[in-house]
């Protein structure tokens, strides 16, 4: 009966922790997040040290083309990449959600035109937006980058939160808010946003994903904070030319990379999961 | 033939219909957990069984399993369903495909989800006639046309040509039961079909479905929860509780004469056309599957109980010949009187105080309007009934009162001063006076906020108490809608229907209302439920003064709870006046019809 219920209906943290996908997902993504934060502390060389010749088999994962130790470059490239990600995603979640909570609960017109900007700058190929601004800078600073990668992710989750909010905005609860002249401000944080929570956690497992990948392809073209620092992305487009002879100075970064992203995916998958098997639940 | 013993010789022996016995299903996920159980029950040719229960009591189960059907994580796990001697539960799933159709159909609850979109009528029927390879290709057609007559609709080309969305619900449900019918079935299983149909709708299907079994000599199993209706087409009743039938007999015997305890509170529950009643609900809830109680599966929640009703299963007895009674002291508990809760109707000529007048209401959506200039008011103390069929515009009426709805003209008047449209263009003081209550209460209460923070809410917006006084007036506030203290810190979605309404009352009445603007508040809920709930409504009318405009579908309730009924049809007001003078003198063709048609138990 009613007693022996537990009071409050678990969280979504708990419950996803009783998925296996989440799980596992979790264990990938937190190996590779103490890896990045804990490594160069362990690093058996200096960032920009030179250990040897070019392109050489010295070392577990041999030497780059300076002849810099690509395990210590590997241990050292991770947090400015993860850092900026993390950051860049939750910027984008943060406008992307104010933009399509504001646009489903102000309805009709105001819908319309938020929605239809919003679509404009879809329009445009996320690593473009962020290129345009980066060839006009001279030395792109980490915030710059935080501030494009978040900027490019706004509209795809203003569309995604849009889409949840639209059928949370209609409930009769919300109404019920209404009518009792709540100020819209708090409609929106107490009553909307709260019933979101599970979709758009899984939406910003994927933004993470992509913001990795974007943050590491900026890299790759050229484009990092400090040219001469440890960057996964930077170390694949420095190294491509020793693919065939020493691959691991390419191949390491890519597969980091890879672990990682698979690793914020499963997670992301299985909040996913969660939130089609019945939210309220 | 015999419906009380457990004789297995005995049952086989029926021409025609269907034998159940000893039916039981279980949940297969946890250790077997009984859903229903002890399940025995005989289906005559001809005959109309109604198997009536609230929700969790296994109907639609038992229902589900006469096909040999148990819905996933189900499993029927004992007993047998004897049609013509063989026994649906071992026959191999192809003969179990045969048979569902052929011998027993089945109409869902929801036809529309049924009938597949995007094929005409008149070829799905077809295609059903040549799936069972019922006559020949050319008579087929000839056939859906037959089918569609014997249910009363229209069989030309038209028609037939017709595809399931450009029907009405009544429509749908008939084809429905036109496509149950063509392949000849013995025996008719019906899952709530008239469920969410209006009056008229209903009735002629009602009407229809009982023609036919009659006349083709189909057994009918009609699972509801609807007494009303099984009071007008069942020829037997078997009342369920908890996964087990606790009485089973005539239909005249057990309306006249019911002895389980649980049947006459359900009765108790339920109101009357004929006659004003004070309703009562029956406390606590119906027991999930593998919480319900030892022994005597109501006893927890009976008037009647003793302490041996605790100590064992009670079988079903005799009581009289064909009416048997699943309790141990069926002897004791006296008689029951049906005139028991009837009340004087609502004084007609009590003085009134106006606090609410609308005038010369007209509504629009959009471009369309939906209600023409509509004009009623409603007097302190005093329950006004919005009454009509869907479309009708009640709840639009009540919506634009309740300020949720802004696209409309005319006068609203509270307390002499006209009102603003929308709620925000409403004064503070407006909006905590006039109070909204939704019909469904899995939707108007946020599923993340606790019970706590939902009722205490209106307190802090309109100023009225804060902090531990607050919560102090909501553990007042939830004794009042009869919900314990311990449900403050519980999430919205971790109650039952019922206890939701209250939560949503409760809220309602934190913000000390003049006037509760109740939108078919009890139409989600089970009639016990609707019972406690209206009893609660009714005393907060008397002790407190609270006004009411109660918008309902159903005439019965709105003869136990209203002094004045508003009769709507397509937006305009046909008749009004006085409950007892439109009941039992309705002036006008359209409420005369509207009361015929309503099912009624006297």
């Amino acid at each position: 009966m009613s007693t022996t219920t537990p009071p409050t209906t678990p969280s979504t943290l708990r419950r996803a922790l009783r998925q296996r996908r989440f799980t596992v997902g979790l264990a990938i993504t937190l190996v590779v997040v103490v890896f990045a934060v804990v490594a160069p502390f362990l690093a058996p060389f200096g960032e920009n040290e030179v250990a040897g010749p070019p392109f050489s088999k010295e070392g577990l994962l041999g030497t780059d083309y300076l002849g810099q130790d690509v395990l210590t470059r590997l241990m050292y490239g991770g947090e400015a990449i993860l850092l900026i990600s993390v950051l860049g995603t939750l910027l984008g979640m943060v406008l992307g959600i104010l933009i399509g909570v504001v646009a489903a609960y102000a309805g009709g017109w105001w819908d319309e035109i938020i929605m239809r900007l919003n679509d404009v700058t879809l329009a445009f190929p996320q690593i473009l937006l962020a290129l345009v601004v980066l060839t006009a800078v001279e030395q792109p600073t980490a915030w710059i980058i935080v501030v494009l990668v978040g900027v490019s992710h706004a509209p795809r989750v203003a569309r995604v939160s849009r889409g949840v909010a639209l059928g949370i905005v209609s409930r009769d609860f919300v109404v019920a808010a209404e009518a009792l002249g709540e100020r819209r401000s708090r409609v929106i944080l107490a009553e909307v946003l709260p019933n979101m929570t599970t979709p758009l956690l899984a939406e910003a497992g994927l933004r993470l994903t992509y913001s990795i990948g974007l943050v590491a392809a900026l890299g790759f073209l050229g484009f990092s904070t400090d040219p001469g620092a440890a960057n996964w992305g930077q170390m694949i487009n420095e190294n491509r030319l020793a693919l065939s002879t020493q691959g691991w100075a390419v191949l390491a970064p890519v597969l980091v990379i890879a672990i990682f992203t698979v690793g914020t995916n499963l997670m992301a998958d299985g909040i996913a999961q969660l939130a089609q098997r019945g939210g309220d639940r | 033939m015999t419906t009380t013993t457990h004789d297995p010789a005995g049952t086989g022996t029926t021409a025609g219909g269907l034998v159940v016995t000893n039916l039981g299903v279980v949940l297969t996920g946890r250790e077997a957990v009984d859903v229903v159980d002890d399940i025995d029950l005989v289906l005559r040719p001809g005959e109309v069984v109604g198997l009536v229960g609230e929700s969790g009591s296994g109907k639609t189960t038992v229902g589900t399993s006469l096909l040999g059907y148990a819905r996933a994580g189900a499993l029927i796990s004992s007993g047998r369903v004897l049609i013509e001697d063989r026994d649906v539960l071992t026959l191999t799933p192809q003969q179990v495909r045969k048979i569902r159709g052929e011998e027993i159909a089945y109409v869902p609850q929801d036809p529309a989800s049924a009938l597949n979109p995007s094929i005409r009528i008149g070829k799905q029927i077809v295609e059903l006639l040549t799936l069972r390879g019922i006559g020949t290709a050319e008579s087929r057609l000839k056939g859906a046309r037959e089918g569609l007559a014997e249910v009363g609709l229209p069989n030309d080309d038209e028609f037939l040509r017709r595809y399931a969305h450009q029907l009405s619900g009544g429509q749908v449900q008939r084809v429905a039961l036109a496509m149950a019918f063509l392949p000849k079935p013995k025996v008719l299983v019906l899952d709530e079909p008239t469920t969410g149909l209006d009056v008229t709708t209903q009735a002629m299907v009602l009407d229809t479905m009982g023609k036919l079994c009659r006349s083709h000599g189909v057994s009918a199993l009609y699972v509801t929860h609807d007494l009303a209706v099984i009071a007008n087409i069942a020829d037997r009743v078997a009342v369920m509780y908890a996964g087990q039938i606790v009485e089973l007999g005539e239909r005249d015997a057990i309306f006249a004469q019911p002895a389980h305890p649980y049947t006459r509170a359900l009765l108790d529950s339920i109101p009357h056309l004929s006659q004003a009643r004070a309703l009562s609900g029956i406390p606590g809830r119906t027991p999930a599957p593998g919480s319900r109680p030892v022994g005597c599966r109501f006893h927890d929640r009976c008037e009647f109980a003793v302490e041996k009703c605790s100590a064992g299963v009670p079988q079903l007895r005799a009581v009289a010949p064909g009416h048997d009674v699943r309790c141990i002291r069926v002897g004791e508990i006296g008689r029951w009187d049906i005139s028991r809760g009837t009340v004087p109707d609502a004084d007609p000529d009590r003085p009134r105080e106006i606090i609410v007048s609308i005038e010369g209401l007209n509504v629009f959506y959009g471009r369309k309007q939906v209600v023409y200039d509509v004009s009623f008011d409603l007097a302190k103390a005093e329950v006004v009934a919005l009454v009509g069929e869907s479309g009708s515009g009640k709840t639009t009426i009540s919506r634009c009162v309740g300020g949720l709805h802004k696209d409309w003209s005319g006068t609203v008047a509270f307390d002499g001063a006209p009102l603003a449209k929308g709620a925000r263009g409403r004064s503070s003081a407006d909006r905590k006076r006039i109070q909204y209550i939704f019909q469904n209460p899995y939707l108007s209460l946020n599923p993340r906020l606790t019970v706590e923070q939902i009722v205490k809410r209106p307190m802090e917006l309109f100023g009225i108490a804060s902090g531990k006084a607050a919560t102090d007036r909501v553990v007042d506030l939830l004794d009042q809608v009869a919900l314990g203290p311990a449900m403050l810190g519980y999430q919205a979605n971790r109650l039952s229907g019922g206890e939701r309404q209250r939560v949503a009352i409760a809220r309602a009445l934190a913000a000390e209302p003049d006037v509760l603007v109740c939108d078919e508040i009890t139409s989600a809920l089970d009639v016990s439920v609707q019972g406690s709930i209206v009893s609660l409504l009714e005393g907060l009318r008397k002790d407190r003064g609270i006004s009411m405009l109660f918008v309902t579908h159903n005439l019965a309730l709105v003869r136990s709870i209203a002094a004045r009924v508003e009769i709507l049809q397509a937006g305009r007001v046909v008749e009004s006046g006085s409950v007892v003078d439109v009941m039992d003198a309705p002036q006008e063709e359209y409420t005369r019809d509207l009361l015929a048609n309503s099912p009624r138990i006297d």
